[in-house]
């Protein structure tokens, strides 16, 4: 039975360590690991907006997407796939704690590995930080990289 | 492209007639009134034009027919499935698959941004000013009624909409008038659609743009002191310039935040100055029922409040109209019937809520004067409206009423005002825009034409006074209604089919909630 690993990236440096985390877990487990890359975009189905940027929603979220795939996602698994990992990434939209569990729990996860963000202060303090959120609800363990 | 040739002329006489009059005049304010009301008054007369024998706007008639028909075909709709409109807006029933794309509840929002507004504000006060508590009553009717109207247009909206090659759509009553009649085989679907799509652009310079910029107008100038229009006029067209031409989406995203916030500011404190005379609403309730069939002393009586509270119900929540329909059509799903059980959500919280708190403390904080001794409301000098404390009417007789309550509401009433206003505007300019290029095709000249225009029209209507610009922009809106509700007659059928079918996937399970 294979063991999968999710890391959360986010085109940062902060995900660029997850991932190297990532990389040295799935060494020590072995050849039977798959690691499952996961960008996420932020996005609320409650948020407010104009008629135009409704009109326009479809192609931004193509657009964001063929981005995200292209910069982040895409150069993150091939760099995996040539140091011989078995790697597969996925872009989405939405709450990045929520979605990253809902991976997890879809794919049978052992755990999901993510960065220390650099955002602190008063934003991360009102709001909470994204790790901090997914530590306290996620279903799977969850391994913080700092 | 004889039809683009004569609407081009047409701008183009018109704004050399309007250019050349300012020129002449000695005040610019009083050049745009005069230009105004003269060049729009038999558009005006023509379509509240009363039924014979009677003082009764055959519009609103033809409104309220509608209305009742709709109900009625769809065995009342806005009451069976409000419970599963409620659902949908909270997304129960949302594939996560489709995130990121536009939501049922941002489609309905966004539609709500274009509708709640001044209708609310300063139309309820203008309803109740002329005709009475009573008027409530019949805006309440005209708000559960036109639930259905919404819904019947925003399905159609969704069903029919362009989907282009690069992910954006265009949606609303043009495209579904000329391609719902094609495909039932009727004649004529093109010509309405293209009636349609004029009247809307002239509905999004009317009810859309000059009302607004109007009444922004007055509200600041009853907290600055008395200074002419044309100069909120600039600042507004300058600022809805940056935004449309521009491309300043940051104003517009600060807008759209800001927006529901003032929303819900004004509602929680009409919730408050309600629970504050709690002992009162009992007797205001009295006042809509009694008022609403006996007029108590109105202009006009049982007739004048009924007319007042279909007139500024439609005006508020656009039902029929087709306004929203347009606002809709940019949802994420594969059932346009969920889009159309969305949108009946709009009137009631437009009207039935809103409207009716406005109302509800316009009449307990005793603006109106009534004759102790008769019960009855005093009429103004004029004989025209009922007599007010301070002699107000419109935005300033709501904020007289809040300021009764809370003396430093006006100054946040203006704020909303304005911030209302501007939501609006910025709604209807992507209204009148998606009419424009039905008619003269996508394209940036096109599209630069209609927003300059647009913008000029904002210069307009700050500078007229509020009895014209309130007859064109009510004129224009109903215009857009009469070629929409004829749509919506031949292709309810379709609607109805669609209707069947999704209940009995629901009812069989076949469609299932995600969440």
């Amino acid at each position: 039975m294979s063991t999968t690993l999710i890391v959360g990236i986010d085109g940062s440096e902060a995900g660029a360590r997850a991932l190297s985390y990532t990389k040295r877990l799935a060494t020590l487990i072995g050849s039977d690991c798959k690691i499952e890359v996961v960008y996420v975009i932020e996005w609320s189905p409650y948020s407010f907006q104009t008629p135009e940027e409704n009109a326009q929603r479809n192609k931004q979220r193509e657009k964001a997407i063929s981005i995200a795939n292209e910069r982040i996602v895409e150069p993150a698994i091939k760099s995996l796939q040539d140091e011989g990992f078995a790697a597969e990434g996925r872009v989405l939209h939405g709450k990045v704690a929520h979605l990253l569990n809902s991976v997890a729990v879809e794919t049978n996860a052992e755990q999901i590995v993510v960065a220390r963000s650099s955002a602190a202060g008063f934003t991360s303090r009102v709001f909470g930080s994204v790790t901090a959120n997914l530590v306290m609800s996620s279903t799977v363990p969850v391994t913080v990289v700092s | 492209m004889r039809l683009k040739n004569t609407m081009y002329s047409m701008m183009v006489l018109f704004m050399g007639l309007f250019q050349a009059s300012i020129a002449k005049a000695e005040g610019i304010d009083a050049a745009v009134n005069a230009v105004f009301a003269s060049s729009t008054g038999w558009f005006v007369s023509l379509i509240f034009a009363p039924l014979p024998g009677t003082s009764f706007p055959w519009i609103v008639l033809w409104l309220v027919v509608g209305a009742t028909v709709f109900t009625l075909y769809f065995g009342f709709v806005q009451f069976r499935a409000i419970g599963h409109s409620i659902d949908l807006v909270k997304g129960e029933y949302s594939d996560p698959k489709d995130a990121g794309e536009v939501s049922h509840f941002q489609a309905l929002t966004t539609a709500l941004s274009g509708t709640v507004g001044l209708g609310n504000i300063a139309g309820v006060a203008v309803a109740i000013g002329i005709g009475g508590p009573g008027a409530t009553f019949w805006m309440i009717l005209a708000g559960l009624m036109g639930m259905a109207s919404k819904f019947v247009e925003c399905t159609l909206g969704v069903k029919y909409r362009n989907e282009y090659k690069d992910g954006s759509v265009s949606g609303g009553p043009m495209y579904y008038i000329s391609k719902g009649f094609e495909e039932r085989g009727l004649p004529g679907g093109k010509f309405l659609a293209a009636l349609f799509a004029v009247f809307c652009i002239f509905g999004a310079f009317g009810g859309g743009n000059m009302f607004q910029a109007n009444q922004a107008h007055a509200q600041l100038s009853s907290v600055i002191g008395d200074y002419p229009g044309w100069i909120t006029g600039i600042i507004f067209a300058v600022i809805v310039f940056l935004v449309i031409v521009g491309g300043i989406k940051s104003i517009a995203r600060v807008t759209e935040k800001i927006v529901p916030f003032m929303g819900v500011l004004y509602v929680g404190a009409g919730v408050v100055i309600l629970l504050m005379n709690i002992d009162q609403i009992g007797w205001a309730f009295g006042q809509i029922f009694e008022g609403a069939f006996t007029g108590l002393g109105v202009a006009g009586g049982m007739v004048g409040a009924l007319i007042q509270g279909f007139k500024r119900a439609a005006f508020s929540n656009e039902a029929g109209v087709g306004s929203a329909a347009i606002a809709h059509s940019a949802v994420k799903t594969n059932e346009p019937i969920t889009e159309g059980l969305v949108s009946l959500l709009e009137p009631f919280i437009d009207t039935v809520v809103i409207c009716t708190m406005t109302a509800l403390v316009i009449i307990i904080t005793g603006q109106l004067v009534s004759d102790p001794a008769t019960g009855l409301y005093v009429l103004n000098e004029a004989g025209t409206a009922i007599a007010t404390q301070d002699g107000s009417s419109g935005v300033a007789l709501t904020s007289a009423a809040f300021g009764s309550a809370f003396t430093w509401f006006p100054y946040i009433l203006v704020l909303a005002v304005v911030m209302f206003a501007f939501s609006t505007m910025l709604s209807w300019s992507y209204y009148g825009l998606k009419a424009w290029t039905y008619l003269f095709g996508e394209g940036k000249k096109a599209e630069m034409t209609f927003k300059v225009l647009f913008c000029l029209f904002v210069i307009v209507g700050a500078s007229a006074s509020l009895g014209p610009v309130i007859d064109f922009s009510d004129a224009m809106i109903f215009a857009m209604a009469v070629v929409n509700i004829i749509g919506l007659y031949f292709l309810m059928p379709i609607v109805k089919k669609e209707y069947i079918s999704y209940f009995a996937r629901l009812k069989s399970g076949e469609i299932k909630k995600f969440k």
